[in-house]
């Protein structure tokens, strides 16, 4: 008889072991999947799993993909370590590009080097003023974050279509729901800093966050709070934590870092506010949080893997013709397989006899 | 004659631990048989795998003459065998009567239930009215519901683990008289207990558990207490020597504590008052419940009062945070030690800065010293003793009484001015617990106030200067502990709920 057991002490090796386990049996089911919409699942999984990290373009494209995604996570991450659960990210994302990218729209045509750093700290107010919303809202009236911030996100999908078709709309634009194009907008422009790696400037902030992140888990008071208020909210208060501090904090971190992700992600790969914006990469940080464990590096190599999905699944949905949902199937399987392994971190497999 | 119950090298293995080795003995019919041992002595175990909870790798067990295997309580039940836990599993929101038909299997209708209930529990002097409410019963009586759902199963045997530890001593005696009744009618009980002066008085034959194997068989009443405690620990105990009492200073003061409780079911202090001197060791005592936690709460900072209620070397401090208290030199070790003293899933080193951030400054401009805070915990581990692997190992991993010489040793160690203590020795071994009492009556001969707050009248009798009791929410006037009597603090606790000794009752 197979039974599960407890293990007497939480298992590092599985701790590590379980991402790669997951991604394991995503390659496996997707196959399936693709095998049964009569693809080559072989060629499929090679597309989105080992492509991206070979091929020079993609190569290049995994930082530019990767980079929203381990910024929203890393903020993400400090929140969920601490029992605080931001689901809209996505809404505190949009109201950054839509905060920040009102500047550059404003100062359109004004030349400064000081023009991208005040759409980013604009962007960053915003997201952060999104995420006070959900946490002001728990800490006076314990309102549930989950469901406040995540159904802000669908204020703030609507707030993006009354803008794009109102006062950021370009007047030139023929009537269209967009905004102008930041693109042509030098000021605003992302410098890209290493051309070959794919390194822009918002590659090297998630760089920066997951550093940073890193460093206040693992020696500053706030980071062990954090740990503290997540494990042991008993304990926290004992030592002196004030939740509200922490709900705050981790509300207000995560949303400044999501709203800057936002504003990147505009002056970069989009280029112009419009409705369809929105890529999901709020919610999908929620899955790069948890495959990386929470922890700042997993974060980032979560990051990069979650890219090379959306990087190869591009490839995949151009060459083999498949439904672009296939590929959020995708992901969707990766967090699927994550969960249901996760319970070897703390179980393990024994094969017994039965007891007579 | 047959022995009711015979126990033939029983044996249980859990992952790293061997609960039970080839453990063996008989419980007589009519008799009243201890159970003795330290934490993780594998009492429970042994009792959960008679009671059908656990079931044992090697051995057998006979009943009454037959192979008797149970594979669940049901079957135990249904044998003749009745449990009634330490964590009672009762729903407040219902009442006595519905409670005891919800653990029956073919439970009669409501009115023949109550007469019936009435009815045993007068006859073993349990009084229980069946149409209360569970959530308005004391803990004592939320018990007699437990022991009288047993009764109703007319049971051959019947396990009590740890039933003294949430009763007054009244209560105590109430209940030994039912116990004794039951047992003259031929009924075997195994009593689980560390309470040694109970068991003497109590207990026919006595069986000594040590690290899951038989140590030691013996007749209680040729025992003392302290041969019995050796036998239990394998080694003799230290007994902490008499202490001079010279009180200081009045270090902390409560002046007309209030305090409501947040919890439903708990108890709101009222109006507490009391002087604590330096030098002084204050035992507070009382049967949990009775304001117990809302006064550490309001102690520890977690919750904050006016701030004149509480006065810290003459500064007043009621409205101040934990660490501000801490800074200011009050210190507090709450009774839970997993998820409120100590974070469970933490390592010793974080557990240390847990609350030694401010007085060991282990923090500086926010940023945490881990080289420091490891010297700090590795200080701890040796001064008190601790068994562990190392400091790394996460606070779950430590048995009951080394975490709580860890968290008593982390605040000693910080030297404070006052130190409140709840239940300092709660489920710690008795060589552990008295190397505790120790500490905390070092603190006070070296210049600290100590308060503890516990339900173990033996620990409060034997380290306090100055006795007090908590009932019902308020505080009794703080008298010397020196020449009080047991009755006397029976009758301080006014915890007598509305019982009377049962008529005629050989107690």
């Amino acid at each position: 008889m197979i039974r599960l057991e407890r293990r007497k002490a939480p298992s590092t090796a599985m701790l590590w072991l379980t991402p790669v386990l997951a991604v394991v049996l995503t390659m496996i089911f997707g196959g399936i999947l693709f095998a049964l919409l009569g693809k080559d699942p072989f060629a499929a999984i090679q597309m989105i799993f080992i492509e991206p990290f070979t091929d020079s373009y993609s190569q290049r494209q995994l930082l530019i993909k990767g980079g929203p995604l381990i910024l929203i996570a890393v903020g993400l991450s400090l929140g969920f370590r601490a029992g605080v659960w931001n689901i809209g990210a996505e809404g505190q994302f949009i109201m950054g590009a839509i905060g920040g990218g009102a500047v550059g729209l404003a100062l359109y045509g004004t030349p400064g080097i000081w023009v991208l750093p005040l759409m980013a700290l604009t962007g960053a107010f915003c997201g952060f003023a999104w995420a006070m919303i959900p946490a002001f809202l728990r800490v006076k009236f314990n309102a549930n974050e989950i469901l406040v911030s995540l159904m802000l996100v669908y204020v703030a999908e609507n707030f993006l279509r009354a803008m794009v078709t109102g006062a950021l709309k370009n007047p030139d634009g023929r009537g269209f729901p967009e905004s102008r194009s930041l693109a042509d907008y030098a000021s605003a422009e992302m410098p890209m800093l290493i051309k070959s790696a794919g390194l822009n400037v918002g590659g090297l902030a998630a760089i920066g966050a997951v550093v940073l992140a890193y460093a206040l888990l693992a020696r500053h008071r706030l980071g062990y709070q954090i740990k503290l208020t997540g494990q042991a909210p008993r304990a926290a208060r004992f030592s002196g934590v004030k939740p509200g501090v922490i709900v705050a904090a981790t509300m207000g971190i995560s949303g400044a870092l999501a709203g800057v992700a936002g504003l990147f992600e505009l002056v970069g790969p989009a280029g112009k506010l419009t409705t369809n914006f929105p890529l999901g990469y709020g919610f999908t940080a929620i899955i790069v949080a948890f495959l990386g464990r929470l922890n700042p590096i997993g974060v980032f190599l979560a990051g990069i893997l979650m890219a090379a999905t959306y990087v190869g699944g591009e490839t995949v949905q151009f060459a083999l013709q498949v439904p672009a949902a296939a590929i959020r199937v995708f992901q969707g399987m990766l967090l699927f397989f994550l969960l249901a392994v996760d319970v070897l971190v703390a179980y393990r497999f024994v094969l017994k006899k039965e007891a007579k | 004659m047959e022995p009711l119950l015979r126990i033939d090298a029983l044996s249980k293995a859990y992952p790293g631990v061997q609960a039970n080795d080839s453990v063996s003995f008989d419980i007589q019919h009519g008799e009243i048989h201890a159970l003795l041992g330290e934490n993780g002595a594998g009492k429970s175990t042994l009792v959960k795998m008679i009671y059908g909870l656990v079931r044992p790798d090697t051995g057998s067990m006979t009943l009454l003459g037959a192979h008797y295997a149970p594979p669940k309580p049901g079957e135990a039940r249904r044998a003749g065998v009745a449990m009634v836990f330490q964590h009672f599993s009762l729903f407040e929101a219902l009442n006595v009567g519905e409670n005891i038909a919800l653990g029956m299997e073919n439970a009669p209708d409501r009115r023949a239930l109550a007469a019936k209930i009435r009815e045993v529990s007068t006859a073993y002097g349990l009084p229980l009215d069946p149409d209360r409410l569970i959530g308005d019963l004391s803990v004592g009586e939320r018990q007699r519901v437990e022991i009288v759902r047993c009764l109703l199963q007319n049971p051959k045997l019947l396990i009590m683990d740890e039933p003294t530890s949430v009763l007054t001593p009244q209560e105590v005696e109430i209940l030994f008289a039912t116990l004794r009744k039951l047992a003259s009618e031929g009924v075997a009980i195994l009593y689980i207990s560390h309470k040694l002066e109970e068991i003497k008085s109590l207990c026919d034959r006595a069986t000594i558990l040590r690290l899951g194997k038989v140590v030691g068989k013996c007749v209680p009443a040729e025992e003392t207490a302290r041969s019995m405690a050796e036998m239990m620990i394998g080694a003799e105990l230290a007994m902490p020597g008499a202490r001079d009492y010279q009180p200081g200073e009045v270090a902390l003061e409560l002046r007309g504590l209030n305090l409501p409780s947040l919890d439903p079911f708990g108890t709101s202090l009222r109006d507490v008052s009391l002087a604590l001197r330096k030098g002084e060791v204050m035992g507070i005592g009382g049967v949990a419940g009775n304001g117990q936690d809302e006064l550490l709460l309001a102690l520890s900072g977690e919750r904050r009062v006016a701030r004149e209620m509480v006065a810290l070397k003459g500064v007043s401090i009621g409205h101040f945070q934990p660490e501000t208290r801490r800074a200011l030199g009050m210190l507090t070790a709450p009774e839970e030690r997993l998820g409120h003293a100590a974070a469970p899933d933490m390592s010793l080193v974080d557990n240390a800065v847990l609350t030694a951030q401010t007085r060991r400054k282990l923090a500086r401009n926010g940023w945490l010293n881990m080289r420091k805070a490891a010297s700090f915990s590795d200080e701890i581990i040796a001064r008190f003793d601790v068994r562990t692997p190392g400091n790394h190992v996460a606070a779950r991993a430590l048995s009951g009484g080394n975490l709580q010489k860890y968290v008593i040793g982390r605040e000693v160690l910080q030297s404070p001015d006052v130190l409140v203590v709840n239940q300092p020795t709660w489920g710690v071994d008795a060589a552990a617990a008295a190397s505790i009492r120790q500490a905390l009556r070092d603190l006070a001969a070296n210049g600290a106030a100590v308060l503890v707050v516990s339900q173990d009248l033996d620990e409060l009798m034997e380290m306090s200067d100055t006795f007090a009791v908590l009932a019902e929410g308020r505080l009794s006037k703080p008298r010397p502990a020196e020449g009080l009597s047991i009755e006397e603090i029976g009758l301080m606790m006014g915890g007598t709920h509305g019982m009377e000794p049962m008529a005629g009752a050989t107690i």
